[in-house]
């Protein structure tokens, strides 16, 4: 690797130290603000993590991390997929309950299930996909209308058909051979990281692999640059849409999954809500490049999973974390494009320095 | 009348970009009240310059002079104070706001909104005969009027110093001569005005001052009255220029592409084509002469399955192909050179390489079933680079780097690659200086000879008689007129592009 190479790399990590820092910075202003105590707050959140929420950072960046690809998926076309919670949601749910069915055992009923889940987030984004197609409707919009009739509609489900224990309700549990668990890297009380957290490595992979090396790819980056270009070129605008937002779904579907299969064992108060829009905030956060994202849902996974220690060290609300990074967020989408402009200045005057004694002039 | 003091100076002007020394120890004068050239080949760093003196780029090295005070522009905003304006190649107008609307956008509190804008308005377009009314949607206006209203609207914002950036590549010949009348006119009021163009006979037609630049320096100065084309040619690319063969007709039987009483009908029920007919046959190149806006666009983009037809029928060789999207067209070779290659051909951000690849993402060598072929496309790039001489640093290069001219050889070579059948080319050397005109010329004989049939739309009246079979003429929508290129003059072609007698 050359020397220019180590620097642009180091440059790209640029903006989004300055992006981290400058949340942090913020989130102490605030925390000060309030009269609590920054210092508390931050030994507390930069402590190294104990072996339980070790296991718990790197189950949830596994989920946060194809919540981010679902969201890139859509951003690289130019599509703002905001409807990926209640397309997981909803897939979730439908998961749980073909699972819960026990129509298959073992194995067969797991990858059945994912299928199920995949299938119902993209007919889900899917009717996003047709109304923009058909009637013009922004993707924006009708996502979270979408949302909200999903987010009722499995409430209505589950109240209606679902198993009822005490005051909560759930999807029938599914059958311990059908369960996959996981392996537990410390001690067995501090859990353990599950199996299908796998599904995110093979979800990032797929999705470098589909971007850059296949003609699919190719097609959803060539409609995401110039819509105008694309349609010259042979690509059906209307096709795109419908199949991209389609994908997104699909691996929206897939978010939920390993935490299901490692350990909820059925659709209840165990779900967790919310992983779509961090999903979306780790795309952005992480310019929708896989290595970037796998960054991001490490980050945010990390504050998310360490602000429960604030319950005990601090007088400081767990959720004063979002404020992190929302703010990181913001940030780094303002800085790269500031740190963009002063690297052009910068490679600039280096090549000046490199040519200006040389008098060959080349075109 | 030329004053004492002279409008510009650049001394010694230095740019440089990352693997690319766009311009280097650049001196240019322009003598108040003339209308000086500045010519060169693509890439040598016109723009560039431009831009520099219009403070959209900071020079690395030099100095700038206007009227005698040196300055340094930070800005555009700065520049218009300097007395500096410019018009770009693509214009940036405003379709749906009125003529006035456009006018005082951005520039409010020089004559506010109303009707001293109007009044100062009709002032400027009377005394320089831009013929602006200032209440018409721009929508409305044809290319040669919206011209005259981006140069409008840089008086308005009180220029002296006007820079023209290939002005005349969209226009036909009456509407460069029209322009040619307003640039006097403006120069006699005082005003300097600084053009560039790759069009030589108008170079010594309208310029009191010629300044050639090559390879970012300028390499000399020379007097349009004494000057000739080759003189010029010479001084642009160090050499002599390749004279243009005279190829006899390859003409064959075999209808490669008909097109069947075509009718196009936009949302509001007028007619964009009404009723076009023609054949192309293979080895034919098939020229549309006609004033922009008369339904090239939309007869390009019909043909190329952009645009449905409202009826008619297509024919390529002994298939319908009416109803067929872009990309089934595409891979039946068809290759497109769009009008406007930043909208349809390029993608900006994107290297070379990648843009060998689009428009032809199901076929060798870009792909290999589903898979990009990386390096069949970069190597194919490599090639079209070379023969088609694209100056670029490197393939790696995003497309947004490369100088117009450029840009556009590497768009005609990609679509003449892999063997088309038909080619469809709108303006294939728009913006390409003088010697890579000839070759890309060249290369679409060479490939008639070997059977490519060719849909020639082109506002440059040489290109389209020297290339051209047969030329129709378009107007409003309609076919008004078949020439035979051998026996046609300029001057009978555009009596009829402009509905006149000769038809
Ligand atoms: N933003 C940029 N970044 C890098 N290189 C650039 C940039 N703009 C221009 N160049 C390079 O500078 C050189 C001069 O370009 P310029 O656009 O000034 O040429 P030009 O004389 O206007 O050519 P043309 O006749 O083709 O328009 C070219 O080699 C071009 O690739
Ligand atoms: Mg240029």
């Amino acid at each position: 690797m050359s020397r220019l190479d180590v620097r642009s790399i180091g440059m790209s990590l640029l903006a989004p130290a300055i992006a981290i820092l400058l949340s942090i910075v913020v989130t102490t202003i605030v925390i000060a603000a309030v009269g609590s105590s920054p210092g508390d707050f931050w030994s507390t959140m930069f402590e190294v993590p104990k072996p339980r929420l070790r296991v718990d950072i790197v189950n949830q960046t596994a989920m946060i991390y194809i919540a981010a690809v679902a969201a890139a998926i859509g951003f690289r076309m130019g599509l703002f997929n905001i409807g990926l919670e209640g397309q997981y949601t909803l897939a979730s749910f439908a998961a749980a309950s073909f699972a819960g069915a026990a129509y298959l055992s073992g194995w067969a009923n797991v990858f059945a299930a994912i299928i199920v889940a995949m299938a119902v987030g993209a007919i889900w984004a899917g009717i996003a996909g047709v109304l923009r197609t058909t009637r013009g409707v922004s993707e924006v919009i009708s996502t979270i209308m979408l949302n909200s009739i999903a987010i009722t509609l499995v409430g209505y489900f589950l109240n209606n058909y679902g198993v009822k224990e005490g005051n909560s309700v759930h999807t029938k549990n599914i059958e311990p051979g059908t369960s996959v668990g996981g392996f537990a890297p410390f001690e067995d009380r501090d859990g353990e990281i599950w199996t299908l957290a796998i599904i995110a490595v093979l979800v990032g992979v797929g999705f470098w692999v589909l971007l850059n090396k296949t003609r699919f790819g190719f097609d959803l980056r060539a409609s995401g640059q110039s819509e105008s270009a694309a349609l010259a070129s042979g690509i059906n605008p209307k096709r795109m849409i419908l199949i991209s937002m389609m994908l997104s779904g699909g691996v929206a579907g897939l978010i939920w999954m390993p935490a299901f299969f490692g350990g909820a064992r059925n659709y209840g108060t165990s779900f967790q809500v919310g992983l779509g829009f961090l999903g979306i905030a780790v795309a952005l956060l992480g310019r929708n490049r896989p290595v970037g994202m796998l960054f991001g849902a490490l980050l945010f996974a990390f504050l998310s999973v360490k602000s429960n220690d604030l319950t005990f060290g601090t007088d400081v609300s767990p959720s004063i974390v979002q404020i992190t990074q929302g703010v990181a967020v913001l940030a780094v989408v303002v800085t790269y494009e500031v740190v963009r402009r002063w690297r052009t200045r910068l490679e600039q005057r280096a090549v000046s320095r490199e040519l200006a004694p040389t008098t060959e002039a080349t075109a | 009348m030329p004053s004492a003091v002279d409008a510009v100076q650049l001394r010694g002007i230095g740019k440089r970009f990352p693997g690319v020394i766009a311009n280097q120890d650049v001196d240019v004068t322009i003598r108040s009240g003339t209308v000086h050239a500045l010519i060169g080949e693509n890439g040598a760093g016109k723009s560039t310059l431009m831009k520099i003196l219009y403070g959209v780029q900071r020079p690395d090295d030099g100095t700038i002079t206007i009227e005698g005070k040196g300055v340094v522009l930070k800005s555009p905003t700065e520049a218009i104070e300097a007395g500096v304006g410019m018009v770009f190649q693509h214009f940036m107008l405003a379709d749906n706001l009125t003529v006035l609307e456009n006018m005082v956008l951005g520039a409010e509190k020089l004559h506010g909104i109303g009707d001293g804008a109007r009044t100062e308005i009709r002032r400027i377009s009377d005394r320089f005969g831009f013929d602006l009314d200032p209440d018409v949607l721009v929508e409305k206006l044809g290319v040669a009027a919206r011209q005259r209203l981006e140069i409008a609207k840089v008086l308005y914002r009180g220029a002296r110093i006007i820079i023209l950036d290939e002005p005349t590549a969209v226009l036909v010949p009456q509407e460069v001569e029209a322009l040619f009348v307003n640039l006097r006119e403006l120069t006699a009021a005082g005003n300097s005005v600084l053009f560039i163009s790759h069009k030589l006979d108008e170079v010594l037609d309208i310029a009191d001052d010629i300044t050639v630049m090559r390879r970012g320096t300028t390499v000399g100065t020379a007097d349009p009255r004494t000057a000739t084309k080759h003189e010029l040619a010479e001084l642009m690319v160090g050499s002599e220029l390749p004279s243009p063969e005279t190829a006899e007709s390859t003409v064959t039987e075999t209808v490669e592409l008909s097109l069947q009483d075509i009718t196009l009908t936009d949302e509001f029920g007028r007619d964009l084509l009404s009723g076009l007919s023609l054949n192309i046959r293979r080895g034919e190149v098939l020229g549309i002469a006609g004033v922009e806006g008369n339904g090239q666009s939309e007869l390009v983009e019909t043909i190329m399955g952009m645009r449905i037809p409202t009826s008619g029928r297509i024919m390529l060789g002994d298939q319908d192909v009416t109803h067929w999207h872009t990309r089934q067209l595409r891979e039946a070779g068809i290759g497109y050179v769009p009008e406007d290659r930043h909208r349809h051909g390029l993608l900006l951000e994107a290297p070379l390489w990648e843009n060998r690849i689009l428009g032809h993402q199901t076929k060798a060598p870009s792909v290999k079933g589903p898979w990009i072929n990386r390096k069949g496309a970069r190597q194919d790039t490599e090639r079209i680079v070379r023969d088609y001489d694209v100056r670029a640093p490197g393939i790696d290069t995003p497309v947004r780097a490369l100088s117009g001219g450029n840009q556009q050889k590497l768009i005609v070579g990609r679509e003449m690659s892999g063997d088309p059948v038909l080619l469809i080319a709108s303006h294939p050397t728009r913006g390409v200086d003088v010697g890579a005109q000839a070759a890309i010329w060249g290369h679409i004989k060479h490939a008639r000879r070997a059977g490519l049939a060719v849909l020639l739309v082109s506002a440059d009246l040489d290109e389209l008689i020297g290339l051209s079979d047969t030329i129709q003429v378009i107007l409003r929508g309609r076919f008004v007129g078949t020439f035979d290129p051998a026996q046609v003059t300029p001057q009978d072609l555009g009596a009829a592009m402009t509905g006149g007698e000769a038809a």
